[in-house]
Parts: structure tokens; C-alpha cells; sequence
């Protein structure tokens, strides 16, 4: 019976509607509380006939809804998935449920304002994960930032000005450029649709300068080395569920990109550039890693460890070129395809986790320098169980889910050129040395210091928040084929696309 | 050329002449009135808006039609844009009211000139020939003066109604002139006529270069774009917010109006000369608007940096030269009153008695003082700023398109830059609004009036961006009715 419902709009709209239903119910914490967490809850209910009413055998766009919009452009509202969109939906929808319980004693100033502006931010992402107009593509893209500008900026950190002031202008820059592509491209073709972009036929100059400008949108989104100095700010500053939403799904976004727009619009252009993208991707998992290796801050170095592995993905988006290139059938690149994917999921479960740990630690130390902690494992050990768990998968321990992915990468990688996969290899090794040494400096040892032998442990509210994710790390972990079967029509197609010439 | 004006012709300028003796009957009215009564003549002036606005929709042809010997004209761009006039004034005054009356300004005056400039305002719009375009420039211009001048005991006040006097009536001369080397290259002042005759090639191209020249500057001068935008920040923030209220919004959609007019109606054919200058308004005008206004303190001045770069992108809607364009301009322009309207409506707003709300400053911790306001605040700015949702996007949108639409993207990826640096001080606004703590906790508590009209115009923002259909639609319909 819900499979005839405009699923996809409801769980775009309910959250919104949730959203200023929450604003509108005043300033009373308790209620917002609970009103926003029914709403958050619904939502991630709506998402659910998603995955089950799924048709895993085709690469055509499901749960479709087509109504004009403004016809003297011929926008439409557009919504539709397919196996590359719909399990980030469920993603989104289950992150957020989270957040809201997580800010449930945390936030005391405006609580209202800021859950509804979670659920709106919700709303909106999932939007843009379902929006087959580009212009509709566009407005959630651009609305996203909205919310997430305030929530930085008002329950953020000391220096929460600078970080959402540059996390905005940054963002705004990069998405204007793809604008400009956009309307060029509804010039060319009468539409914005991007089914219809997808096949409308460009010269190799179109293509590139398009690409150039899909990069400036995705490429700081995601964010690319060396465009990603705007992150570390945002996440350092963000309170606990800015920077969730932030690692857990508006990174993804910019993947989402690449896939959606950049690979089949583009595929020359791609294949051009994919030697330099591929750089980049390789820079940011190795010197990244790297950097990420010397913080002091825990959170800042969560978000370093964020853009290695983002580099992952966008390996594995690029890579199939030069796999076509060296063994000359794409074989391999729908693993490349696959394992980036998988690795946005699992990313998302993981770093969302371990934000949300370095929270719990936050909320009771207020501190994130890794020097004043230390020994925590004496007051908290079931927090620092939890916290072991997430470090290992962040590391890609087998038997996790941050290792599913990465290992696909890594293998796919080896049909292109071994050199390639060694490099990106590099990252089992960098990636263990950060985090289990964060792990090392912040969890055992003898306790440190007065404020940590005041620690309590995780609470109820703390411990389920940690379990559900705990759960969905081992779970993807040890099988993955629940989500890999959704992707794998969409993943080929996709292939295709990204290797059928347009000139 | 000599027949008799015949009953229609009157019937179709009957809002101006209803507004005409509506402005004699309310100063008189209001010679009768004690400082206590000052309530009717404002009453007074909102039903005359009202009931000329009424007015307008009754008497609309729903086609071109022209009158009284082609100096009239009614056509569905004339009757959009006067609805939009007569309705942001509507809201302007509602803004002014509580501003004026803690100054010692609620005099009767402003209203019997405000809607004295809405008389020449509306016809401006209508106008289809010179002298009628000079003749509605010149009452609203002279209008504008007198209330710039309003507050006649600040210097401040004083200095900028001079100086927007003295460059105003410069601006007037250089359109005047270009009008008469246009008459004497075709020997009308009628629109229709001139443009006909300019079509034959036989005319000496200096000239006609020179007449666009001339008349382009001083549009110019009247939008305030870059270079003839000096008078702009200095008259915003010299006069009483009230007028800035009203200067910075009405004024912009009949200078559109005179725009559409003089280069679209009468100087078509001479698009290749006009379009080159236009295009070197739109780049200063977007680069200074835009990078200066990051340097203000004062919201009013940083407010007027913001209007130029607006104009520049209205310019750039014209520029492109296609029905595509002009619609796109027309809504840049009517979109871009009701942001203005809005935003100088807060900073009324928020200036009390004794208290001039003149910096960003003032805008710390609107949150806490009231939610609501700041959230108006909030889609306001980012109207302005030009992100989606809403409306302030899709004028972008269309302007973009147009431009890109005519093999220009380069201009277009331009304006988009700076648009972002723009955006900076979009965002500052808001920073003070959210993230700062107020300075003075004093909730706000606006009048009915104001609150209600204030949260129309801020949804009105979002719900345009949501379901900008219908009035892009009805653009695009009014620039296809003027050929």
C-alpha cells in the first residue's frame, strides 16, 4: 500500500513541515524535544518502504514524481531514485533521529530553534539526494546551507563566526559555478533535467569547462584536497550535531555529485581529468593522513581523517578510467564504483560515531584537547568500549564496515596500476597510526587528571545513541550484500554512462 | 495629431485622475487637522492607494491600448508595475507610521508627497511619448526632493536633499538633451514613431549614438548605477529612514519603467550601441556595489551599495536584449522592491524614539529580542544574498539565463562572483541578527500594522521562492504585449 504513496516527498516535506512546527511550538526545550523527535522518527519511517519496496533489477529511477513547477522554464518538480541515491536517503533520515535524541540534554539555548533546524536541514538533504531537475537539485543544495549556517554559528564554539562564515562563502562560491554550467546546459537542451542532461551531446571544450565547474561544487563539498581547509574549521566549531550531519551526510553530497552529474554528463571530460583527480585523491588520503597524525584537537583531527577517506571515495570514482585504460575492460571499475559507495555509507556511520563520542566527552569535560585526557578507560568503560569500536572501523579493521569499502578501492585500484594501489594502501597504515594513537592518548593510560577521574560513564540516552551505530558499523561490516544489491543495476549503468563516449 | 482625446482615453487614466483629486482633497483635509487627528490623513492615504489600485485592475484593458495622441499608454506591463508601485507605497507608509511618529515627523506632508511621487510614478510607467515620461519623471523626481528635505532642521538631512537636487536636475538635463537630439533627428516625441523612424538607416549614426549616450546616462544617473551611483549612499543615509524607505524601493520600478520605455520602445534598433554601454554599467556597478558595501558600517549606507549591484543586475536583464531578458529585469526589479521594502522596514523598525537603528550594530541579538522579526530578518537577507529558497534566487536565476541565453556566460559567471562577495555582507547582517547577544534585551513588540504587513512581506520572500510561476509568467506576458 506504501508503495503508492509520494514516499519521496514525504520524507522531504515532513521533516520541513516538522521543522516549523517545532519553531512555531515556542521555546519550551521539552516539548520541541519531543515534537521534533516524532517528526524525525516519521520521517525515517517514511524512508523505510524505500529500501523494501525497492526493485533491485533496474537502473531506471524509482518511486518517480513528475509535476510542473515553473513552466516558463520548464522546471519541474522531479524527484526519483535509483540504487545510488536511495540508501543516502536512508542514511540521512536514520542520522538525523540520532541527532535529535543526542541534542536531547546537550543544547539549552533555543533548543526549539536548533532541532528545527536539524529537521528542516533533514528535509532538504534529502531533497537534493532525490531531485531529478537540477534547478530543484540546486535550491536543496543551496537551502542546505541556510540551516547549517546558523547551527554553526549560533551554538558553535569560540570561533564559530569565522569557521561558518568561511564554511558558507566556500560552498556558495563552488555551487555558483555549477549554476552557470546548469543554465548552459538548459540552453543548449530545453530542460533542466538532468536525465536529460545525462544524454545531451557536448564538445570536448563544453565538457571540460562544465566538469571544472561541477568540480568547484562537489570537489569543496566532499572536500578535496586542496579545497578543504574550510572543514576542519566548521567541524571544530560546530556543536556535536553540526558536525554529524556534517561528516555523516553533507560530505556525501558532494560524492553524490560526481556520480550524479559529473560521471554521465561528462564522461569525457572525466576521463581528461581523471589523472588529476586521481592525484588529488591520492594527496588527500596520504597527506592528509598525515596531517591528521599531528593534531591536537580531537574533533580536528576527526575531520582530517574525514577527507582521507573521502579521498577514497573519489578515488574510486576516477579510477575506473585508468582501470579501462591499463586493462582495457571495465570489469574492475564497478568495484571502484561499489567500494566508493560503500565507503560513503560506512563513512557515515563511522564518523558520525566518533563526533558523536568526542560529544559525550565534550559534554562533560568541555574540552577537546587530546593533552587533557588520558586514562579515561579506568572511569568509562563502556564509553570506551564504544570508542575503541568506531577508532578500529575508522582505522578499517576487518569485520567492520570501514573496511569493506576501502578494501574494495584498494582492490579495484590493483586492475589500474599496482603503484596506485600500494599508495592507497598507505592509508591502512596512516589511518591505524592516528587513530589508535588517539585512542592510546585519550583512553588508557593511568588517569591523568582530576576532571577525568570526575568522569561518569555513557548514559542510557548516550549508550543507545552509540549502540544503533555500533550496530550498523558491525553489521555492514560482516554483510554487506544488503546494501551492495540495491546498488549494483544503478552501479552498472552508471559504468556505462561514465564510459560511453558523447564526442 | 489633432483629434480630440475621446471619452475611453479618460476612462483608461482614470486611477491618475482619481489620485490627482485625491491628492488635492487630502491637502486640504489635512490643513484642518490638529496633531492628534494626523491618523486620518494617513487613513486617508492608504485608501486612496487602495482604491487606485482598485482603480487600475478595473479600468485595464487587458490589451495595449493608446491614448490621448500616443502620449498614453496602457499595457500589461504598465498595469503590473503600477500595482507593484501602489503597493509597496502601501507598505512603506505602514513602515513609516511609527518611525515618523516618534520624530516629530507625522506631518501630512509626507503623505500628500509621497503620493504626489506615486502620481508622477504612475505616469512614468504609462508614459508613450518624451514629454510624458519627462513630465512623471520630473513630479516624482521634485517629490523625492521635498522629502528628502523632510526633516528640515538636520543638517545632514539638508545636505543630502541638495545634493540629490543638484545631481538629480543633472540627471534630468542629460535626458532632456538626449531627447531632443532624438526629436530632432525624427521629428517626434512619439515612442512608436521614433522607433520607426530610427529603423531607417538614414540617420547620421553619431547622433543617434549621441542621443542613446545621453539618455542612457542619465537612466543611469536615476537607477544609480556605477559611475553616476555618488548621489545613492549619501541621499539613503542622509535622509529620514522613512524616505529612504520610499526612495529605495518604488522609485527603482518606475526608473525600470522609464528603462523599458525609452531603450526597449523607442531604441530598439539602436540595441548594438546601447548594449555596450549597458554591459559596462553592469561591471562597475556589480564590483563596486558589491566590494564597497563590505566596508559599511551604517545599514543604510551598506543597504544603498546593495542596491547598486542590484541595478547592475537589472541592467544585465536589459542588456541581453531578448523578451527573455526584459522579463528577466522586470522581475529582478519588482522581486528586488519588495526585498528593499522589507529590509529598510526593519531598520524602521528597530529605531525608537531617540534611538536611529544607522549601524549593523544594532541588529545584535534580534533573536532574543524577538524570533519572529529575526526570522524575517533572516529570509530577507538571504533573498538579498540571493540564495534559495527564496525569491531573490530566481531573480538571479532568470537574469543569469538570459544573459547566458544570448552567448555571454562569461558576464554571467562574473556576476555569479560577485554575488558570492556579496554575500558576505548578507551573512554579516545575519551573524549580528543570530549569533550575537543583544546589548539591549528590550523585547520588540512592533504594531499590529507593522507586524502583519512586516511578516507578509518576509513570507512573501519565501512563498515567491516557492511558486515563482505565476508572476514570472505574468512578466514574461507584459514584455511580450509591448511590441
Amino acid at each position: 500500500m506504501l508503495a503508492h504513496w509520494p514516499l519521496l516527498s514525504l520524507v522531504i516535506w515532513t521533516p520541513i513541515l516538522g521543522g516549523f512546527v517545532v519553531l512555531g511550538a515556542g521555546e519550551k526545550a521539552s516539548g520541541a524535544r519531543r515534537l521534533a523527535l516524532i517528526f524525525a522518527v516519521a520521517t525515517f519511517v517514511f524512508s523505510v518502504p524505500l529500501y523494501t519496496g525497492f526493485d533491485t533489477h533496474t537502473a531506471s529511477m524509482q518511486f518517480v514524481e513528475l509535476q510542473p513547477w515553473i513552466s516558463s522554464l520548464n522546471i519541474n518538480y522531479y524527484l526519483g531514485v535509483d540504487g545510488l541515491s536511495m540508501p543516502l536517503i536512508l542514511l540521512t533520515t536514520f542520522t538525523t533521529v540520532l541527532v535529535v535524541i543526542a541534542a536531547w540534554e546537550v543544547i539549552r539555548e533555543h533548543t526549539g530553534q536548533y532541532l528545527a533546524a536539524f529537521l528542516i536541514m533533514e528535509g532538504l538533504m534529502n531533497g537534493v539526494f532525490s531531485a531529478l531537475d537540477s534547478i530543484l537539485f540546486y535550491i536543496f543544495f543551496e537551502a542546505m546551507l541556510i540551516p547549517m549556517f546558523i547551527v554553526i554559528g549560533v551554538w558553535g564554539g569560540p570561533r564559530r563566526v569565522y569557521a561558518t562564515l568561511k564554511f558558507f562563502l566556500y560552498t556558495f562560491l563552488g555551487s555558483v559555478l555549477m549554476l552557470i554550467a546548469l543554465i548552459y546546459m538548459y540552453t543548449q537542451s530545453g530542460s533542466f533535467s538532468v536525465l536529460d542532461f545525462q544524454h545531451l551531446h557536448l564538445g570536448m571544450t563544453a565538457q571540460i569547462l562544465i566538469f571544472l565547474a561541477f568540480m568547484g561544487a562537489f570537489a569543496v563539498k566532499i572536500p578535496m584536497w586542496p579545497v578543504h581547509t574550510w572543514l576542519p574549521d566548521a567541524h571544530v566549531e560546530a556543536p556535536t550535531g553540526g558536525s554529524v550531519i556534517l561528516a555523516a551526510v553533507m560530505l556525501k553530497i558532494g560524492g553524490y555529485g560526481f556520480l550524479r552529474f559529473a560521471l554521465p554528463i561528462t564522461p569525457d571530460a572525466s576521463q581528461a581529468l581523471s589523472g588529476l583527480l586521481i592525484f588529488m585523491s591520492l594527496v588527500a588520503v596520504v597527506y592528509i593522513g598525515f596531517v591528521a597524525l599531528v593534531q591536537q584537537d580531537m574533533k580536528k583531527l576527526i575531520a582530517y581523517s574525514s577527507i582521507a577517506h573521502m579521498g577514497f571515495v573519489t578515488l574510486g570514482f576516477f579510477v575506473i578510467y585508468a582501470i579501462v585504460a591499463h586493462a582495457g575492460d571495465p570489469h574492475g571499475g564497478a568495484l571502484a564504483l561499489e567500494g566508493s559507495m560503500v565507503q560513503m555509507i560506512s563513512h557515515g556511520f563511522i564518523s558520525g560515531a566518533m563526533f558523536l563520542c568526542v560529544g559525550v566527552l565534550y559534554d562533560r569535560m568541555h574540552s577537546r584537547e587530546i593533552s587533557d585526557y588520558g586514562g579515561v578507560v579506568n572511569r568509562m568503560p563502556v564509553f570506551a568500549g564504544f570508542f575503541v569500536l568506531f577508532a578500529m572501523a575508522n582505522a578499517g579493521l576487518p569485520g567492520t564496515s570501514g573496511f569493506v569499502g576501502e578494501f574494495m578501492v584498494i582492490l579495484a585500484s590493483f586492475h589500474a596500476s599496482f603503484w596506485l594501489a600500494l599508495i592507497a594502501a598507505l592509508t591502512l597504515i596512516i589511518g591505524a597510526a592516528y587513530t589508535l594513537w588517539l585512542v592510546k592518548r585519550v583512553i588508557y593510560g593511568p588517569v591523568t587528571n582530576k576532571r577525568v577521574a570526575a568522569l561518569t560513564d555513557v548514559s542510557r540516552r548516550e549508550t543507545l545513541i552509540l549502540g544503533l551505530l555500533a550496530a550498523a558499523v558491525l553489521v555492514l561490516g560482516v554483510w554487506p550484500a544488503p546494501l551492495l544489491d540495491v546498488m549494483h543495476v544503478s552501479v552498472q549503468h552508471l559504468l556505462q554512462q561514465a564510459l560511453t563516449s558523447k564526442l | 495629431m489633432t483629434t480630440l482625446p475621446s471619452a475611453n482615453d479618460f476612462l483608461l487614466i482614470a486611477p491618475e485622475l482619481f489620485l490627482l483629486g485625491m491628492i488635492c482633497a487630502v491637502l486640504v483635509i489635512d490643513v484642518f487637522l490638529s496633531d492628534v487627528q494626523r491618523n486620518v490623513t494617513y487613513w486617508l492615504a492608504q485608501f486612496t492607494l487602495a482604491a487606485t489600485a482598485a482603480l487600475v485592475l478595473i479600468v485595464d484593458p487587458g490589451v495595449r491600448v493608446v491614448a490621448f495622441a500616443g502620449t498614453f499608454v496602457s499595457d500589461p506591463l504598465a498595469v503590473l508595475l503600477k500595482l507593484f508601485v501602489l503597493g509597496v507605497t502601501i507598505a512603506v507608509f505602514v513602515y513609516s507610521r511609527p518611525y515618523m511618529r516618534e520624530r516629530d515627523l507625522f506631518r501630512g506632508e509626507y503623505f500628500v508627497l509621497g503620493l504626489a511621487g506615486v502620481l508622477g510614478m504612475l505616469v512614468l510607467i504609462s508614459a508613450h511619448s518624451l514629454l510624458t515620461i519627462y513630465l512623471g519623471l520630473e513630479l516624482m523626481s521634485l517629490s523625492l526632493y521635498a522629502m528628502v528635505a523632510f526633516q528640515r532642521d538636520s543638517r545632514r538631512a539638508s545636505e543630502s536633499a541638495m545634493k540629490y537636487f543638484v545631481l538629480g536636475a543633472l540627471a534630468s538635463g542629460l535626458l532632456l538633451y538626449g531627447m531632443s537630439i532624438l526629436y530632432g533627428l525624427t521629428g517626434s516625441l512619439d515612442i512608436t514613431a521614433i522607433s520607426a523612424a530610427l529603423v531607417q538607416s538614414s540617420h547620421p549614426s553619431l547622433a543617434v549614438g549621441l542621443a542613446v549616450v545621453f539618455v542612457v546616462a542619465g537612466l543611469a544617473f536615476k537607477l544609480g548605477a556605477v559611475p553616476f551611483h555618488m548621489w545613492v549612499p549619501d541621499v539613503y543615509e542622509g535622509s529620514p529612514t522613512s524616505v529612504t524607505l520610499y526612495l529605495g524601493t518604488v522609485t527603482k520600478i518606475a526608473a525600470f519603467a522609464m528603462v523599458m520605455r525609452l531603450l526597449v520602445e523607442a531604441l530598439p534598433s539602436t540595441h548594438m550601441q546601447w548594449s555596450g554601454m549597458l554591459e559596462l554599467l553592469v561591471i562597475l556597478s556589480l564590483a563596486v556595489g558589491n566590494i564597497v558595501a563590505i566596508a559599511q558600517h551604517s545599514i543604510k549606507r551598506m543597504l544603498a551599495y546593495s542596491t547598486i549591484s542590484h541595478v547592475g543586475f537589472v541592467f544585465m536583464g536589459i542588456f541581453a536584449g531578448t523578451d527573455n531578458g526584459y522579463a528577466a529585469a522586470m522581475f529582478y526589479v519588482l522581486t528586488y522592491a519588495l526585498m528593499s521594502a522589507g529590509a529598510f522596514g526593519m531598520v524602521t523598525l528597530l529605531s525608537r524614539k531617540g534611538f536611529e537603528a544607522e549601524n549593523l550594530e544594532d541588529f545584535k541579538g534580534l533573536n532574543e529580542r524577538s524570533p519572529w522579526l529575526a526570522f524575517i530578518m533572516l529570509l530577507l537577507m538571504f533573498s538579498m544574498a540571493g540564495v534559495p529558497p527564496t525569491v531573490g534566487f530566481y531573480a538571479k536565476l532568470v537574469v543569469l539565463q538570459a544573459v547566458v541565453q544570448v552567448n555571454q556566460p562569461w558576464l554571467a559567471l562574473y556576476a555569479v562572483i560577485m554575488s558570492v562577495i556579496g554575500a558576505f555582507y548578507y551573512l554579516r547582517a545575519i551573524k549580528y541578527v543570530y549569533f550575537d547577544k543583544a546589548e539591549d534585551e528590550t523585547p520588540l513588540r512592533p504594531g499590529l500594522d507593522v507586524g502583519v504587513v512586516m511578516s507578509a512581506n518576509g513570507l512573501a520572500m519565501l512563498a515567491l521562492g516557492v511558486l515563482p510561476g505565476a508572476l514570472m509568467a505574468y512578466c514574461a506576458a507584459a514584455v511580450a504585449g509591448l511590441q
